[in-house]
């Protein structure tokens, strides 16, 4: 959500001079972490907040009030050379259990598959493994394979999906490039097979996608509670959709 | 005879003040680093308490669900840097060789500053060199799954090793007596039989020390292995695992550090690796700091 934070940020102190914005990355854990060391007032989350971090806000004093800002879908990204073009949950699920090894299993080349993620401080690769490596399955224990690539950012996956032919990756919609081509993923093997877009995801059929949220310690007022109000605006939501988000339904 | 005093008062206060001065700034040096080390032990010993000694050592680490075993990083972090210390060993020591015994002065001016601005090149450009340049190279010229293996990440800390290898061995070799040379050359020895047969036996500890300085300033790096290793955590096995994916121990500290809650275990677990990571280092160090003290006496006794 970094890209997304900045963007509000900057756009915000245009119109505000007199506020002064400040942004860092870091992952989701990172972020709430540090609203709860009190080093920073809101902290923006690609999941929701665990059990264990509420209660160690708790301890620190506070309750984390949880705000709806924007949606995402998780887009499953292949070597524009690569002839798979489609794929259920479950498979993407055995793909990154180490189950499936070779693209030709999936009807594609005989190639070995080199699956890519997110570090896992990474909201979006927590939310990845309860949605699709667990298929949403809470007693389901299972974890990445061991031989998952953890590149530290959302770039790196893209440099290495584009060069890659044998890689496989995921990443939020918004940092999805044209140089990079998307798979149609299914529910199950019996649901139509949707590409990941705004309306796909508004509308509620994309099987991966998902709230995006800003934290904040205890109820906000003030300077935050003005600037939480404007990112539920239509102009803030602009920004949302320039950046290959998916916006909330805009306040009236 | 007569004994020299200081001739005026002031410069009698101005030796006491920069003596002291001098020496309080060796102990607080030694007070940091006893510091530091208290902080990790202090922090990283509670690991030990918190996770079963088999578990921590167990072969799957994914912290997020409570699996805590360090080998994979152990064995991550090893492979690289001896992939790294065999791949600048020959390199330093062949460049050191280079510029000390057979370049001519005016090469000699050129090379030696040019080696050390390699030395300045900062990890996180290598990384960058490494994530768009070598690793595809290598997927396609190896045929491998992926190029961001070990092997990749060796060969990017070899080539950071390599100035601190050659600057260190160019020292060593510079400081085998002339005599050396000239008595090999009188018994009718070439230029080259000189060198392998002489010189460089003579500067061994000086060479190995500058080895072992290579590998503890290896073993330390961050950016450019986070960026080019794959990170996976996996136990590498036969001789394949170099092409395969790793995980080392500093990528994992740089890549987790920022998400822990202060006091968890996972926190303490990350403060043992570095508890791990700092007791390596001192190992290369003291092995170094041995290995010319070796030197010093040896010379000594030759000479005098």
């Amino acid at each position: 959500m970094v890209n997304l934070a900045l963007a509000w940020a900057e756009q915000y102190q245009e119109i505000h001079p007199e506020v002064r914005l400040s942004v860092t990355g870091g992952g989701t854990g990172t972020g709430i972490a540090a609203l709860i060391n009190g080093s920073v007032d809101l902290a923006n989350a690609s999941r929701a907040i665990k059990p264990e971090e509420f209660e160690q806000a708790k301890q620190a004093g506070f309750m984390p009030v949880e705000f709806t800002v924007a949606r995402d879908a998780i887009a499953i990204i292949v070597n524009p050379a690569n002839p798979v073009s489609q794929l259920t949950l479950e498979q993407i699920s055995q793909i990154y259990r180490g189950n499936i090894k070779n693209w030709k299993e999936l009807g594609g080349e005989d190639r070995p598959i080199v699956s890519l993620s997110r570090e896992t401080n990474s909201g979006t690769h927590v939310y990845f493994l309860e949605t699709v490596v667990r298929l949403n399955n809470k007693k389901d224990k299972s974890i990445f394979s061991p031989t998952t690539l953890l590149l530290p950012s959302s770039e790196g996956i893209i440099a290495e999906v584009r060069d890659n032919p044998n890689a496989i990756g995921y990443d939020g919609l918004g940092y999805v490039t044209p140089e990079v081509k998307v798979i149609a993923v299914a529910r199950d093997a019996e649901s139509p097979y949707i590409l990941p877009s705004v309306e796909t995801v508004n509308e509620g059929i994309y099987p991966i996608s998902r709230d995006l949220y800003i934290y904040t310690r205890g109820k906000p007022s003030g300077i935050k509670q003005d600037y939480l109000n404007w990112i539920k605006s239509a102009e803030a939501q602009k920004i949302v959709s320039q950046l290959g988000f998916v916006p909330i339904k805009p306040m009236p | 005879m007569t004994t020299t005093r200081p001739t005026s008062t002031q410069n009698l206060s101005l030796e006491k003040v920069l003596s002291l001065f001098i020496r309080l700034a060796g102990y607080l040096s030694v007070l940091y680093v006893s510091l530091i080390c208290l902080f990790l032990l202090k922090e990283g010993l509670p690991a030990l308490r918190e996770v079963e000694g088999e578990s921590l050592l167990g072969r799957v680490w994914y912290p997020i669900e409570g699996y805590f075993g360090i080998l994979p990083l152990l064995m991550g972090s090893l492979v690289v840097t001896v992939g790294a210390a065999l791949i600048a060993t020959p390199l330093g020591v062949s460049t050191a060789v280079f510029i000390s015994e057979v370049a001519p002065q005016w090469a000699k001016e050129v090379l030696k500053p040019l080696v050390e601005i390699l030395a300045g090149i900062p990890s996180v450009v290598l990384g960058f060199i490494g994530i768009l340049v070598l690793s595809p190279f290598f997927r396609q010229a190896m045929n491998l799954p992926t190029g961001l293996t070990a092997f990749t990440g060796a060969v990017l800390l070899g080539w950071a090793a390599v100035p601190t290898i050659a600057s260190i061995s160019e020292d060593a070799l510079n400081t085998v007596p002339r005599a050396y040379r000239e008595a090999a050359m009188a018994l009718g020895a070439t230029h080259w039989q000189t060198i392998w047969g002489v010189t460089v036996p003579a500067a061994r500890s000086g060479i190995l020390t500058a080895i072992t300085l290579g590998l503890g300033r290896v073993i330390g790096e961050t950016m450019a292995v986070m960026m080019v290793t794959g990170n996976a955590p996996v136990v590498p096995e036969g001789l394949q695992a170099l092409f395969l994916p790793v995980r080392t121990m500093t990528a994992t500290i740089a890549s987790e550090m920022g998400e822990v809650a202060k006091g968890s275990t996972h926190y303490h677990v990350l403060f043992f690796i570095g508890i791990t990571l700092f007791i390596l280092s001192l190992i290369f160090n003291i092995t170094a700091f041995a290995l010319s003290a070796r030197k010093i006496k040896r010379s000594e006794r030759l000479l005098s």
